[in-house]
Parts: C-alpha cells; structure tokens; sequence
C-alpha cells in the first residue's frame, strides 16, 4: 500500500493509546491505512473509539505505542518539529486561551514556521495570509477580535489559520462540533473546495456521518474489533456500516446510503 | 494592509517616563532647586557639594533602581500570565519572592537563633543581597527540576505557590524564636526599598537585568504560539519544554536579582501586564513586552515619588505604595473595560 505513488500519509500497525506510570491503554491496534494525495477524509466511529487520539497521533501530538506513521514516505519519527510544521497544520478542538488576538493576527500564527526569530511578516507572509482569508470568507473581519466571533466564524478562522501554515496535509478533529446544519455543511463543502483547488490533503474527524459518507473521498471507519478504509460505496460492500453502533436506535439503511433514526424505538 | 501600529502609544509612554524620571530626581526630603539638578546631572561641579552628593549618589540610582525594577517585575509577570493563561499569575507565583524571603529570614533572624555564625551588627546590602539570590536561586531550581518531570504546566503554578507556603512556614518558625530587633529589620526588608543601592551594586543589578531582558527578545515568537494553547504552539513547531524553560530561567533571574536588592515589590507585576493590554489592546508580545517595561518604569516611578512624601522627612514603605494606589487604579480599569483577559 505504501509504494503507491500517490499516498502522502499511511500507517503500519500502529497501535494508539495513552502510556500511564509504565502501563499502556491501548485505544486501537493493528490500523493501517493509506491516504492518497489532495483527497477529502473522514475518520468516523462512535464516541470513545479512539478518532482524536488517532489524529493527535497522526500529527505527533502523542506517541504512537507501536507501529510505524509515514508522511512523505518518510518514517513520522524521524521528523523535527519544524519540519513537521511545515508538512502538518492542525484545527483542533480544544478552546483557544481567551486573548485579545484578532483574525489576522491569529491567523498570522501560521506563519511562525516561516518567520524570523522576531516573528517580523514579510511580503510573503502577508500574501499567504490574505489568500486564506480570501479561501475563508473572512476578509471584512480581519480587524475583529476572536473572542468576538461566532462559532462558525472561529472554526473558519482556525481553518484559514491551518491554511495559511501552507502545508501539504491539514488534519481537523471535529471541525463542525458546535455548529448548526448550515455551518456544518458550509464547512465540509470549503474543505472539500480546498483539496479541489489546492491539491491539499485533508483528514477530519466527525460524527457527520450522513455528510461524510456523500462528501469525502474516503472513510476510515473506526470499529470496536475492525478498522476499514475506502470510499463509501466500497464500505457499504464491506458491511461497515452495520457494526459501527451496536445498538438499534439508528441504523444504516444501503437504499439511502446513509443512517436513519430506527422508527421502531419510537 | 491596516496593520495597527503603536508608535504613537510608545512615543507618549517614554516621554512620560523620561519626564517622570526628572520629577522624582528634583524630589526628596532636601529641595533643591531644578535648574540645579540640571547642571549637576550634565555634569557642572559648581553646585554645592552636598547637592552633588544627594543627585547623583542616591536621588540617580534609586530612579535608575525604580525604572529597572518596576520594567523587571512587569515583563515577569507578562511572562507567567501567558505560560500559565492566568492573568491572577505573576512574577512571584514561582515561589521566588518566597525563597527570596527565607534567604534574608535566615540572615536576619536565624543569626539570633543560631549565635554569631553570622555577622548581626553590620547587615550591609550585599549580605542581604546574596542571601536573597541563594534563596531565590535554590527556589528556582526546585522549580526547574519539579517542570521538567512535568508535563502539565498548572502544575508547575501550583508547585510555585507551595513553595511559598513552605517558606512562610518556616520563617513564621524563625520569627517565633527571634527577638523584636531581629523581627522589625526583617519586616523593614519585607517592605521593599529602592535606595540604598550604590552604583556598584547598582551596575551589577544592570548588567543581570540587561541579560533577562535581551533573553527575552528570544522568546517572543515562543510566547505568542502560546497564545494558542500548548498543542498549537507545538504544531507550529515550538520546542514546549525548551522555551518553557527558558521562560523559568528569565523569570527567575530577573524577580531573583530584582528581590535580591529591593526586597519584595509587590503588586507591579501582577497589576502592569493587564495595564498594558487595556492601553494597547493587543496580546501580541513584541508590542507588549515593551509596553509593560515602559509602563512598570512609570508605575514604579510615580509610586516611589509619592512613597518620599515630598517636603517631608518621612519615606513610607515602596511595597505599600504600590498597592494602596495601584489596586484601585486596576479596579476602575477593569470595571470600565468590563473584562480581563490574558
């Protein structure tokens, strides 16, 4: 799977989980996938499986417990911080700390893999960051201060931070947490823009599931005993689907192709 | 491109500063007339001797003392608010201040307790100086030693704070078991002094000060990434445990050297930061460390005028100055702004 050309990320066995006084919790062993270069993904599974710990282990924010990640085709470990900066941006979920940054400046941030020691913004610079403002929609607000803005307009500035990072991969665990119908499909549909135009390669995490399965290119389903990977159609053949909940409150219906709440429980 | 600048702000700051610094030279229990100071500071030795003698051996380096402990403390606590994303944070939750305290605690009052090992009579400034430093210095290491086994960095501002509960235990001990000399020398350093210092001492608390200060030009980049939240700022690639520790080290160096010679300064620290960024409304460190350095000068300055109490013989405690008229000062600021960021 690894020689395809065309994969910028993949794994071998890699095992994830939290190591605690010597002893280890593994969350999921034996994952492996690839993905391919300028597509659209989505890691979906039920909560507690394991979907922010695989992407915080994908971008080096915790050590895998086992097994090997490659980006570039090059073993994840052997790479410095910086260089990874420059390869992997991150969209996280976690609340920024309340400052007094505004849209620019926070988008500004992204560009410190590049900045001189004093984090001065050349031409360069400047140009990256009103390009993302640009891919964003966020160019009226720049002088807005982020603690200011609504949920759909922070999670696109943090978007457009990522972006202005210039990376070739940008991982987002839970993009649409907190946002309503509109802003959750505005969100897929800029993501699914940007690995149109851009050529980068985006990894998500979601419970979107419906959303997901029409709109990204490929699924990594996480599943209590099995992990799969492919389009949806392929998924749908593997019967995917059908384990990911194991209780009967919803279901996938293959006709729809998508999860429907099971009348019966009413 | 709009980006805000800040020119305007800094030009009026080190104006006021520089002005400032000239009203509390020409203030003092002894009036000399201005024009005087004048001459005698660009270097005219016609005035009279005694005049000579009180500008430019106390009136100078207490200024020069004031700008340089009030900027020290301001840009510390900056530091420790941003690394630990708590603006209550500030240059002494580190505990330094506290071993700082048990240092001088006991040179002064453990000399009672544990006979003459120690000379009581003739307490000079460098004595106390380098009591301070050691406890500081010892302080700061536990500190280092207990962040670098830590991955949280609460942590580490919980540590600090039981390290100054440590402290506050044993010197409470120490003054249990001392005479009322011993206790009143100690609490007269407790309250903070910005005289006394000569220019040889003063030269050696310039030179530490300026190593902190352009320390902190390195770290810049590293504090803004924190902005963020440490998860970020390690995407972004900033090595955490590294700039954390340099962050420790410059805190530590400047509070230590700062409480070493003017004993605990309170309130400069925690107060000056938040000042700032409801002046200059920005979070961006290459605007705010200067800002708070300007501003903690200014502060320290008019407290330290009003501390002389002009054209009396009395100077009152610098470390109640700073609160009495500080604190009132930030709760208007903050009542008005309605909000208190980090």
């Amino acid at each position: 799977m690894k020689t395809d050309e065309n994969n910028i990320l993949s794994t071998e066995n890699l095992t994830i989980g939290y190591e605690q006084k010597k002893q280890q919790k593994i969350i999921a062993k034996g994952i492996n996938f690839a993905i391919r270069k300028g597509t659209l993904n989505a890691v979906i599974g039920k909560n507690g499986i394991g979907k922010s710990t695989l992407l915080r282990t994908l971008s080096k924010v915790q050590k895998p417990l086992a097994g090997v990640i490659f980006i570039n085709k090059k073993d994840s470990k052997t790479y410095q911080y910086q260089e990874l900066a420059t390869t992997i941006s991150l969209v996280l979920t976690e609340r920024l700390p309340e400052s007094q940054l505004t849209v620019f400046e926070l988008i500004a941030l992204g560009r410190q893999p590049y900045t001189n020691w004093i984090d001065s913004l050349t031409k360069k610079d400047l140009k990256k960051i009103h390009w993302a403002m640009e891919q964003t929609n966020l160019e009226g607000l720049q002088n807005n201060r982020c603690s200011e803005l609504s949920d759909g307009q922070m999670q696109r500035v943090l978007i457009a931070r990522a972006l202005s990072q210039d990376t070739e991969i940008i991982i987002l665990d839970e993009p649409t947490a907190h946002l309503d119908m509109h802003h959750t499909i505005a969100i897929f549909e800029l993501l699914k823009k940007l690995t149109n135009s851009t050529k980068k390669t985006i990894i998500i995490s979601t419970h979107e599931i419906n959303l997901a399965t029409k709109m990204c290119d490929e699924l990594i389903v996480l599943s209590e005993n099995i992990i799969y990977t492919g389009t949806t159609a392929e998924l749908i053949q593997q019967n995917a689907f059908e384990n990911l909940f194991a209780s009967k409150i919803v279901k996938f219906d293959r006709t729809l192709q998508q999860y429907v709440i099971n009348s019966q429980s009413f | 491109m709009k980006q805000k600048t800040y020119k305007k702000h800094f030009i009026l700051l080190s104006v006021l500063l520089i002005v400032l610094f000239f009203l509390n030279i020409s203030l003092g229990s002894v009036s000399i007339p201005f024009k005087e100071i004048f001459y005698t500071l660009i270097g005219d030795t016609s005035i009279k001797d005694s005049w000579q003698t009180i500008v430019l051996d106390f009136r100078v380096p207490k200024a020069i003392t004031a700008i340089l402990v009030g900027s020290g403390l301001s840009i510390c606590g900056l530091l420790m608010q941003t690394l630990f994303k708590n603006p209550l944070a500030g240059p002494f939750v580190l505990g330094i201040s506290s071993g700082a305290s048990l240092g001088v605690a006991l040179l002064i009052l453990g000399s009672s307790i544990f006979g003459g090992f120690f000379l009581t009579s003739s307490m000079s400034n460098w004595s106390l100086a380098i009591a301070a430093s050691l406890g500081a210095f010892l302080v700061l290491f536990a500190v280092i030693m207990a962040a670098n086994s830590l991955r949280n960095t609460m942590s580490i501002l919980i540590i600090g704070l039981m390290f100054g509960s440590l402290t506050a235990a044993v010197i409470a001990i120490l003054a249990y078991f001392s005479e009322a000399a011993q206790i009143q020398q100690y609490l007269f350093w407790s309250f903070g002094s910005l005289g006394n210092l000569s220019w040889s001492e003063l030269s050696v608390f310039g030179s530490i000060y300026l190593v902190g200060i352009l320390a902190c030009l390195i770290i810049i980049k590293p504090l803004n990434s924190f902005l963020l939240g440490e998860n970020y700022a390690k995407s972004l690639g900033i090595d955490i445990k590294k700039s954390r520790t340099i962050i420790l080290v410059i805190t530590s160096l400047l509070t230590g050297v700062i409480t070493a010679f003017s004993g605990p300064i309170a309130f400069i620290g925690l107060a000056v930061p938040h000042i700032a960024k409801m002046l200059f409304t920005t979070s961006n460190h290459k605007i705010l460390i200067p800002a708070s350095a300007i501003i903690g000068g200014i502060v320290l300055l008019i407290c330290d005028s009003i501390a002389q109490l002009p054209t009396s013989e009395f100077t009152l405690p610098i470390n109640a100055i700073t609160s009495l008229f500080g604190a009132p000062i930030v709760i208007w600021l903050i009542i008005r702004k309605k909000k208190i960021v980090v």
